[in-house]
């Protein structure tokens, strides 16, 4: 089934989001809104929030206040495996895979969420590489290898909201190509995705909308079709 | 009669029956110890404890309501696991993610004050537990006496550490405490409820002690401080084998009771320091123990 992003369901709907790490004041007010099937990217420099944001979705920062609603639900009060039971899958930065459990182990731990997530024989034909080597430490695999598992371990649950942070980080590009493939079939399948992302011409040729991020706030609200005329701005905001 | 480097046999095989024994028990309280440590990050000092629980709710329920030995081998564990949860609940649970003294100085008073309302109790000149019946007498294998009971301890001993190493290292529930080992933040992001895990985890850690507690019961002095007595020897055998080891946790018990059942042998002075011994030398060369993970 392919279709369009649905703009009258709202998959993620943030309001003043406020998350602190300690003593220190992370994001400052974060608003923004993600439509079913949208791909949505969390553009901004290092340290400008985006990490955090998702985290603070997850409910795995240390406090937070304002506003999360899933599918029109407010999580704000929800653990973060009960936020992952609402169809969220979540691919941290650093890529979490165990190094305690082999490639096959690691793919089925996520339990699954909900129906319509992809089968193992589906997720092996999509990564061949990962059938190969399906019997290695997870982390003994390349670190292409490895950001192959940690997408496919959150496609096999059924989540229909994808939050992947950083996925093209220190990666060669022929393996940054193949992830936007993927991403692309992602999108075809009516995944709703929220990408935070620094390679922004990775994230230009597949989002929908950009939001850009500084010092823990969203500045900028880009939608791809005004890229070419905001490009100024973006390199203002983007560029170190 | 037979001698080795100037041993009777019957002796030699005698003492190493007896550290065979010993080993089992030890594997038995540092695989518990090792399953906590490596989910809560917590070196649990209670463990202890928990083992003296195990042996004294064995004698209890028996004086009290008859109870025999086969029953109290399941209801025991499970009663001194239930007061496990409790601990980690409403203990444990507040200190979470802090530094691992915390835990520490509260597993330690919450060993000290069970132990002492129990001493209060009983006194620590020691309670007595008959044995089974059917476990009295043994069978002379030519070279040694064995007694039945001595048997049964380490069959079962060997049987509840495979089953659990078989849990942890290769089934599905295991994979979960594995990798909520490395990272049980994460899990938890993935829809596994990781505080349920934790409690669990405490919960079967405390009722492998009170395993080996009821186990001991027949056989060794039951006081209030059995567990205090035991307890630092396990947490070398763990050092050595490596903190959060599970296999080197089991493999570590046994080898270790082996080396003092020997020691007891041929220099019986050094026998209840050799395995601070074998700590410090296997600290110099390899400081994460014989089988823990390079850090």
């Amino acid at each position: 089934m392919s279709h369009g992003p649905d703009k009258e369901y709202e998959q993620l709907r943030v309001s003043g989001l406020h998350a602190f790490y300690g003593e220190s004041h992370i994001l400052h007010g974060i608003d923004m809104v993600v439509h079913r099937g949208e791909l949505v990217t969390l553009l901004g420099r290092n340290g400008a929030g985006r990490t955090t944001t998702l985290k603070a979705i997850m409910n795995m920062v240390g406090r937070r206040t304002g506003s999360i609603m899933i599918n029109g639900e407010e999580t704000m009060s929800c653990a973060p495996h009960h936020i992952a039971r609402l169809g969220v899958g979540y691919c941290p930065e650093h890529r979490g895979i165990f190094s305690s459990l082999n490639v096959q182990e690691n793919l089925t731990l996520p339990p699954v969420v909900r129906s319509g997530g992809m089968s193992l024989e589906e997720i092996y034909t999509m990564f061949p590489n990962l059938y190969e080597r399906r019997f290695s430490q997870g982390t003994k695999l390349s670190g292409g290898e490895q950001q192959m598992l940690a997408m496919a371990r959150i496609l096999r649950t059924g989540a229909n909201m994808l939050l992947l942070d950083e996925i093209t980080e220190g990666l060669a590009p022929v393996i940054v190509e193949t992830l936007g493939e993927v991403l692309v079939a992602l999108k075809k399948k009516g995944l709703t995705i929220v990408l935070a992302e620094q390679n922004f011409h990775f994230a230009a040729s597949l989002a929908d909308r950009h939001y850009v991020l500084e010092y823990g706030q969203i500045v900028e609200e880009i939608n791809s079709h005004e890229l070419s005329s905001k490009r100024t701005l973006l390199d203002h905001y983007l560029c170190v | 009669m037979s001698m080795v480097f100037g041993v009777p046999l019957a002796v030699l095989s005698g003492q190493l029956m007896i550290g065979i024994i010993n080993g089992a028990f030890y594997a038995l309280l540092s695989l518990g110890l090792a399953v906590i440590f490596g989910l809560l990050k917590i070196i649990n000092f209670a463990h202890g404890a928990m083992y003296m629980l195990g042996a004294l709710v064995t004698v209890v329920l028996f004086d009290l309501l008859s109870v025999n030995y086969w029953v109290a081998l399941f209801v025991a564990p499970v009663l001194v696991g239930a007061f496990g949860l409790l601990i980690e609940y409403f203990l444990l649970r507040r200190i979470a993610g802090q530094d691992h003294i915390y835990s520490l100085l509260l597993t330690f008073g919450a060993a000290l004050i069970i132990q002492g309302v129990l001493t209060n109790i009983y006194g620590v000149s020691g309670l007595r537990y008959s044995m089974p019946d059917m476990f009295k007498g043994g069978i002379n294998l030519g070279f040694m006496f064995l007694p039945y009971y001595r048997a049964w301890v380490i069959v079962v001993a060997l049987l509840v550490c495979f089953g659990t190493w078989f849990i942890i290292e290769k089934t599905k529930l295991g994979s979960y405490l594995r990798a909520g080992t490395e990272d049980s933040q994460l899990m938890q992001g993935f829809g596994i409820n990781a505080p349920l895990l934790v409690s669990l985890t405490y919960g079967f850690g405390v009722m492998l002690a009170a395993f080996a507690g009821v186990l001991a019961a027949p056989i060794y002095s039951i006081t209030p401080v059995m567990g205090s007595n035991i307890l630092i020897v396990v947490f070398a055998v763990v050092v050595i084998g490596g903190m959060g080891s599970i296999g080197g946790a089991i493999i570590t018990g046994i080898l270790m009771g082996v080396i003092e059942g020997l020691t007891k042998t041929f220099y019986p002075p050094a026998s209840s320091a050799v395995i601070f011994l074998v700590m410090v030398v296997v600290l110099m060369i390899r400081p994460t123990g014989l089988f823990g993970k390079e850090a």
